[in-house]
């Protein structure tokens, strides 16, 4: 990538003991992005978000930051700034002497320091917390002094680890939405790190998701949900159904395989496919009604409606077809009456479009 | 300190930082090699201790065959036995008390009992003698037959072990979840069978380690001692210090070596009972 | 934790004998102790109360006004050389592998409890004239020094015996200590140095509080230490008080001195009991 502000190259991370935290991961993050780092607790984010942060070193690889290797530069010299998880903001400081930290440190004279406080402290709106002490404050106040003294240092990135894990529900989408319209303002690169899909869909522009250790796809949030390249993803990113099928035979865009529960069906894929694949749909793709759907291009299968809950907009109903294949179908609750429309033990047939379908080689 | 990184080492290792280690080590080289010495040297044939000649236990036999040390080392040990006994006795009850109940003043009663702790030791040694000769205790306590001579210091030792051992069990007792004691009563068992039964066990752990700590702290103590005892009933470490006064000699080695031995056997185990134990915690 | 009108009965029984204990052996002597501060020497062996200040107005006598000063400035070198040498131990067991830490503290407390006497005999046979370390000087061409029975081989012997009590406090609060506060300062600009000053000393400033307190106070009360390393020329209030009681037989005059000794504790604990309260909010 050109504009590349930070880039991995084979990144490997090895903790005394023998734990591969990361293994040989490789991306680039652009200029102005708002990157997301997502996955299952574990799967060595927060260590890849350290490595570049320069807490912790990594085993091997390279990080290039703003075209500068820092392989041996160490946190405190390097162009990048941390909302810690815990915040950490310092309890024996008052909120200003905590946003004034990282300039009088590195000797910002005293008048520009007192300039930029203000500012920072005007943006996270905290100007008239100034003189408190931290103790005195509650958890988004704390996060939002973390905000401002690590933007006040006008750092080339911006590192947010898991930021929203310790608020409350509300207090988190009020914080989501802000932190999008900050990383719009003040036009810095922002990596966060977070182990809940909804924030990384909602805020971020490209999302890395990781599982044990190595970067299993990057993509835009809707790229993620749409186009998968793996059951994995499929399955981490919000509910799928997945079908295992065998191949029968492909050409350059379509596969003919046998799916479980389907029979025969033909779906359009372009690349290569072979013996096991699996096909992935997603549930409000899926369709439900009383009779057989006319026109051949469906696929379509008929099940017993086992189970129907209720969530107010949809409905989520399993239906159990075929060879014990299980579908699970969200059904829009578009009329005041009768809900998703079916019960419990009524014979249905499910049917879609074979282009909202998925075959995940992977 | 480092203003690069090294690579596979984070800003916070600092467990593997060179200077660290060094520094570890030479402050561990001074706080053990004076007493290493002092074992080594206590194996030493040489009279005048300073070089090393050979190996023999004659140190050894000829400490042991000295009376006045095998009195000192026999009075040493029966103060510590039984000051601990009672020691051990009065601080469960008083960490229980402390444990169970609610009672004006607690606050105080707490930090009263916590003084014997913290006081310079000179001023809790020169008031019980004070106290000692002003009962006449100090004058009665001579004509006793031994044992009984030593109750003057037994009686000290117990008054500044006791809040120790207090201190030890209570943090015990903290980690007894309570739903244990109201089971054992729901099942049918009298409040003496309760503690009987279910807060003794639990207790028994910070119980020994408290004896344990009593015990060395009566084996080691010399200023209250120092105060305390009369002619006839000298300690092994008022003894040990009137033979230092005098000079330095292998005997004294050996001899040390034998109290070093009993007193880190001892705290060892009762380092090992204090471990964390989740038995009873629910 | 209930009321002791729930059960009175249980409540009399485990109260009365630790207190008895208490009162009788330990606070009676101790207030016995007050009031011969107050009272004046009638023969060698007879004291009567008098209300009399002339005990601690003696201590301000300029002989022991030196002895005195000398006590507290021998007392703070040995405490301030402590800390500059537990706060590197006690910091590093705290970023020592996990593993390790529990055998460095055994290893740091242990000399502790081997007896104060024997670890100063210890002391005297490394130092003496004709001592090891004299003896390893001696093969470099270099020596023999006297190096016992002055004021620094007191200090060396307080630093000594004193350090664990040094440690365990420290190692205790830089434990609890969030490492993040330690990162984030690093994060934002600050060097090791800046990060040690500005972040992690204020931070674990309630542990250096009571380990300086643990040590300066027996410190300030030792007897045996400068008896056995000081000689004539190094002796401390303890020596004193020691003689008063023994030697020189001037128990009312003793009495005041130990309760100068017993003010100075209580006014140091006072003031940590009020740093503690002032900086509750650090230990969040």
């Amino acid at each position: 990538m050109a504009d590349a502000i930070v880039s991995l190259r084979n990144v490997t991370k090895t903790f005394p003991g023998g734990v591969k935290a990361v293994d040989n991961v490789s991306f680039d993050i652009a200029q102005n992005e708002f990157f997301a780092l997502l996955g299952p607790s574990g799967c060595g984010k927060t260590t890849l978000l350290r490595m570049i942060s320069g807490l912790e070193t990594p085993t091997s690889g390279q990080i290039i930051i703003g075209g500068e290797d820092m392989a041996l530069t160490p946190p405190n010299k390097r162009p990048t700034n941390m909302v810690f998880q815990s915040y950490a903001v310092f309890p024996h400081m008052t909120v200003a002497d905590n946003v004034a930290y990282g300039l009088k440190v590195t000797g910002v004279p005293a008048d520009e320091t007192k300039r930029r406080v203000a500012e920072a402290l005007e943006m996270v709106k905290l100007t008239h917390l100034a003189q408190r002490k931290p103790d005195q404050m509650s958890g988004g106040q704390r996060q939002r002094v973390a905000l401002a003294r690590a933007l006040v240092k006008r750092p080339k990135v911006l590192l947010l680890d898991e930021p929203l894990s310790a608020l409350d529900a509300k207090l988190r989408d009020e914080m989501r939405l802000e932190l999008t319209r900050l990383q719009e303002n003040v036009g810095i690169t922002f990596i966060i790190v977070t182990h809940d899909q909804d924030e990384a869909l909602s805020m971020a522009s490209r999302i890395a998701v990781m599982d044990k250790g190595a970067v299993q796809q990057i993509a835009t949030p809707s790229e993620l949900y749409e186009q998968p390249t793996s059951r994995f993803i499929a399955d981490f990113i919000g509910k799928v159904n997945l079908i295992n099928a065998r191949v029968v035979s492909s050409s350059a865009s379509k596969v003919v395989c046998d799916a479980k529960g389907l029979g025969r069906i033909e779906l359009p894929h372009e690349g290569p496919a072979q013996g096991d694949i699996a096909i992935a749909v997603r549930p409000e793709k899926l369709k439900i009604s009383e009779a057989q759907p006319k026109g051949a291009s469906a696929i379509a299968t008929e099940g017993k409606v086992r189970d129907v809950a209720y969530f107010g907009d949809t409905s989520h109903v399993v239906v159990r077809c075929k060879d014990d294949l299980e579908l699970a179908v969200n059904v829009q609750n578009d009329k005041r009456a009768g809900g998703a429309g079916v019960e419990r033990g009524q014979q249905v047939w499910i049917h879609w479009a074979p282009e909202d379908t998925l075959v995940l080689t992977e | 300190m480092a203003q690069t990184l090294k690579p596979g080492s984070g800003p916070l290792d600092y467990g593997n930082r060179t200077w660290l280690k060094i520094l570890f080590a030479a402050i561990f080289f001074a706080l053990y090699a004076p007493i290493f010495t002092l074992i080594a040297f206590s194996f030493n044939t040489d009279k005048r201790g300073v070089v090393w000649r050979g190996f023999t236990f004659d140190n050894y036999v000829k400490a042991w065959n000295n009376a006045d040390l095998q009195e000192a080392m026999l009075n040493s040990l029966t103060i510590a036995f039984i000051s601990t006994i009672i020691a051990t006795i009065l601080g469960s009850m008083v960490a229980l008390v402390l444990w169970r109940f609610r009672f004006p003043f607690k606050a105080g009663y707490e930090g009263v009992m916590s003084l014997p702790i913290v006081i310079p030791e000179i001023c809790m040694g020169v008031s019980l003698l004070l106290f000692f000769t002003n009962a006449g205790m100090m004058a009665w306590s001579v004509s006793f037959v031994w044992p009984f001579n030593l109750i003057n210091i037994i009686i000290a030792h117990v008054a500044f072990c006791f809040p120790f051992v207090a201190i030890v069990v209570r943090s015990r007792l903290v980690g007894f979840n309570r739903q244990l004691e109201e089971a054992s009563k729901d099942l049918g068992a009298s409040e003496w069978q309760t503690f009987w039964n279910v807060i003794v066990p639990f207790m028994m752990p910070g119980l020994i380690a408290g004896a344990l700590l009593a015990f060395t702290l009566s084996l080691d103590d010399f200023v209250i001692t120092y105060f305390t005892s009369g002619p006839e009933t000298v300690t092994f470490p008022v003894k040990v210090y009137s033979l230092v006064r005098r000079g330095v000699s292998p005997e004294i080695n050996a001899a040390s070596t034998a109290l070093i031995v009993i007193t880190v056997v001892a705290t060892v185990l009762a380092m090992k009972l204090q471990a964390p134990d989740k038995s009873g915690k629910g | 934790m209930d009321s002791w009108k729930v059960n009175p009965r249980v409540f009399w029984t485990l109260f009365t004998p630790g207190t008895f204990w208490l009162v009788l052996f330990f606070l009676i002597p101790l207030g016995w102790l007050f009031h011969d501060s107050f009272s004046d020497k009638i023969s060698i062996t007879e004291t009567q109360f008098t209300g009399t200040l002339a005990n601690y107005i003696r201590a301000f006598d300029a002989v022991y006004l030196t002895i005195i000063w000398k006590s507290v400035w021998i007392s703070a070198v040995a405490t301030a050389l402590c800390l500059l040498t537990a706060y590197p131990i006690a910091f590093g067991i705290c970023f020592a592998p996990a593993k390790w830490k529990p055998l460095l503290l055994l290893l740091v407390i242990l000399p502790f409890w081997i007896n104060l006497l024997i670890r100063t005999y210890a002391l005297i046979a490394v130092f003496r004239t004709q001592g090891y370390l004299n003896l390893v000087l001696g093969w470099v061409g270099l020596g023999p020094y006297e190096m016992l029975y002055n004021d620094g081989a007191v200090i060396v012997g307080l630093v000594y015996v004193y350090m664990p009590f040094m440690v365990l406090p420290l190692y205790a609060t830089i434990e609890r200590l969030d490492r993040s506060f330690l990162e984030a300062s690093l994060d934002l600009g600050g060097s090791q140095v800046q990060t040690f000053f500005k972040v992690t000393l204020p931070l674990t400033m309630p542990g250096i509080v009571t380990g300086i307190i643990l040590v300066f106070i027996p410190c300030l009360g030792s007897f045996l230490t400068p008896a056995m390393l000081g000689g004539a020329n190094a002796i401390m209030i303890g020596n004193v008080i020691e003689d008063q009681f023994k030697a020189a037989n001037d128990w009312p005059f003793g009495s005041a001195l130990s309760f100068l000794l017993m003010y100075v504790t209580f006014g140091a604990l006072a003031l940590r009991a009020f740093l503690a309260s002032r900086s509750k909010g650090v230990d969040v």
